[in-house]
């Protein structure tokens, strides 16, 4: 079940089991997710997706209930192991949620968010106008934002939310961009605009995107995993799990014969 | 077709009597309080000059004005604010952000509910226990104005977390999921945000302290006191002692006086009121989200 590539891992977990108190959300997650490539995410509501996702930034030890055994690499490096710095992981792996959530400040703040949380020393403007620019750019962002940077981010349309908490994710140069169900609040333009956006990214960042629209997926994605009450059934290329689905569960589900 | 049947009528009848006996009883409720200014203003508006305001009670407090009265209530309420702020703010920032979620933090909220409805005699007699005599600061501003802080904290404390807990919590997780820690959120987000409230809620305890008579009877509000306070240490006469004195004590005293002193007492309770709506119209105009 390692995927198909024999690529670069950029997440790497053995074993992953996660508990919610007595409830076991995740089993046995043994997943190799590869550098620089999409995949994404599929199952149905309450599988565990998101959960998984928030291991991988360590989100969920917020919840004092929450208890983890099993490893979880992320660019080799096992981010559960003694030492580790929470700042740096989230650092290193970026979150993208169902809902934009831009903080309420203005968009070029947005975009400087995470960089001015994660360096000490003041950068001149030049340089800050630059990382914005740079960072709208790369979510096909900044032609219709550059004449108002100091505007409140949540005047933005919904879509243009979205792409700007992919935008403020950049500046410190993630090696993983998590997305959790990113398009479902947004209308079908919107989700193309955002889809697109993803696949512009593809090669930079190694991106794994949870969805409920099968042909997102298909669509937008190199491989694709297959997820079902916390377990990974399936993890193959998207062309081959569409066609060819190995097993019968993940043909049902995709078929839709599940929730 | 669209004419009306009879029951359209009965449910109109109905409608314009309800209407009507919700609007007579909300026109009763203001009526007091109608009442009750116009008198104030009427009576004690007359008495009311720079002198009134500005100098020294003589002749046994029946002539001269209320200075050091007006003077001791804005020391006492500033004191109080000075005390009470930062270990409100303080508490509610580590209730609504940092505190666990566990019994021990509910037993923590539920004492500082209660605490709210203390009422403020009791008040008044831990502070003369504890700040007059265990701590000797003696019958002073300084005790007097712990014993009002120490009374209004749960105010603050419940308005602060209030508007701390009204930042929609979506901020929160995106500012961690960045990789800020618990206080750069506050910090940069949650603050920014919850300002307006804790404002609101900070002037409200304001105005609530400075008409209070019971918490600084014992613990420092003196009868009569020609002289100014020189340090936190000397007591201070205050407004709301003020006007039970010029009201119940001294005999001959001019009708107008006790109606003036009132007068001022609300006028500056009224002012901090319309100070805090115009501050919170002022941020709300701002307003991020
Ligand atoms: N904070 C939590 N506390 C307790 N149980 C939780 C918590 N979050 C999720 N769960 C449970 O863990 C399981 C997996 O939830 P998760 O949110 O990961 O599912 P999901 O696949 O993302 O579903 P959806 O497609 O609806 O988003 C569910 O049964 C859910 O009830
Ligand atoms: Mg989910």
């Amino acid at each position: 079940m390692g995927g198909t590539s024999t690529r670069a891992l950029a997440i790497a977990t053995q074993k992953l089991n996660l508990w919610y108190g007595t409830f076991q959300a995740l089993f046995d997650i043994d997943l190799n997710i590869g550098q620089g490539i999409i995949t994404s995410m599929i199952g149905p509501s309450g599988c565990g997706k998101s959960t998984f996702l928030r291991s991988v930034n360590r989100i969920n030890e917020r919840l004092g209930y929450v208890r983890i055994t099993g490893s979880v690499d992320v660019m080799g490096e096992d981010i559960y192991q003694q030492g580790v710095e929470l700042v740096q992981v989230r650092k290193q792996v970026g979150m993208v949620f169902q809902r934009p959530n831009p903080l309420p400040i203005s968009i070029r703040d947005n975009v400087l968010f995470s960089h001015r949380l994660h360096t000490s020393d003041k950068c001149s403007k030049a340089r800050l106008d630059e990382i914005v620019e740079d960072a709208l750019q790369q979510v096909l962002l900044w032609d219709v934002v550059k004449d108002k940077l100091q505007h409140k981010a949540t005047s933005l349309s919904l879509e243009q939310q979205q792409k700007l908490c992919i935008a403020r994710l950049l500046p410190v140069k993630p090696a993983v961009l998590l997305m959790d169900e990113p398009c479902s609040a947004l209308d079908p333009k919107g989700t193309e605009a955002v889809e697109e956006l993803i696949w512009e990214l593809r090669g930079k960042y190694s991106i794994l995107i949870v969805t409920h629209n099968m042909a997102q997926a298909r669509r937008a994605s190199d491989e694709c995993v297959f997820m079902l009450m916390g377990k990974v059934i399936e993890h193959t290329d998207t062309g081959d799990m569409f066609v060819t689905p190995r097993n019968q569960e993940t043909a049902d589900y995709i078929e839709g014969r599940y929730g | 077709m669209f004419s009306a049947t009879s029951l359209n009528r009965k449910n109109d009848r109905n409608e314009t009597a309800v209407r009507w006996l919700l609007g007579g009883m909300t026109g009763l409720l203001v009526l007091p309080v109608v009442v009750i200014l116009s008198v104030l203003v009427y009576k004690g508006g007359p008495v009311i000059s720079f002198e009134f305001l500005f100098t020294t009670p003589t002749k046994g407090m029946t002539a001269g004005g209320i200075f050091p009265a007006l003077l001791g209530t804005v020391l006492l309420v500033i004191c109080a604010l000075l005390a009470s702020v930062p270990f409100g703010i303080a508490a509610a920032i580590y209730l609504s952000e940092y505190a666990p979620d566990n019994w021990l933090t509910r037993v923590i909220n539920l004492a500082i509910i209660n605490l709210a409805g203390v009422p403020s005699i009791v008040h008044a007699l831990f502070g003369l226990g504890a700040f007059v005599v265990f701590f000797r600061f003696g019958t002073s501003i300084l005790a007097a104005s712990l014993t009002l802080a120490i009374m209004t904290l749960p105010v603050v404390i419940v308005a602060t977390r209030e508007s701390l807990q009204s930042v929609p919590h979506a901020f929160r997780e995106a500012c961690w999921n960045m990789g800020a820690t618990r206080w750069q959120t506050i910090r940069r987000i949650i603050l920014p945000n919850a300002v307006t409230g804790i404002l609101t809620g900070v002037i409200l305890e304001v105005c609530r302290t400075a008409g209070e008579t019971a918490p600084i009877l014992f613990t420092g509000a003196a009868f009569f006191l020609p002289l100014l306070p020189q340090s936190v240490f000397d007591q201070t006469m205050a407004l709301s002692l003020h006007l039970f004195v010029v009201s119940t004590q001294v005999p001959n005293m001019p009708e107008g006086v006790p109606y003036g002193v009132a007068l001022v007492l609300i006028a500056m309770v009224l002012i901090m009121n319309s100070l805090s709506i115009a501050l919170r119209m002022y941020l709300r105009g701002r307003k991020k989200w």
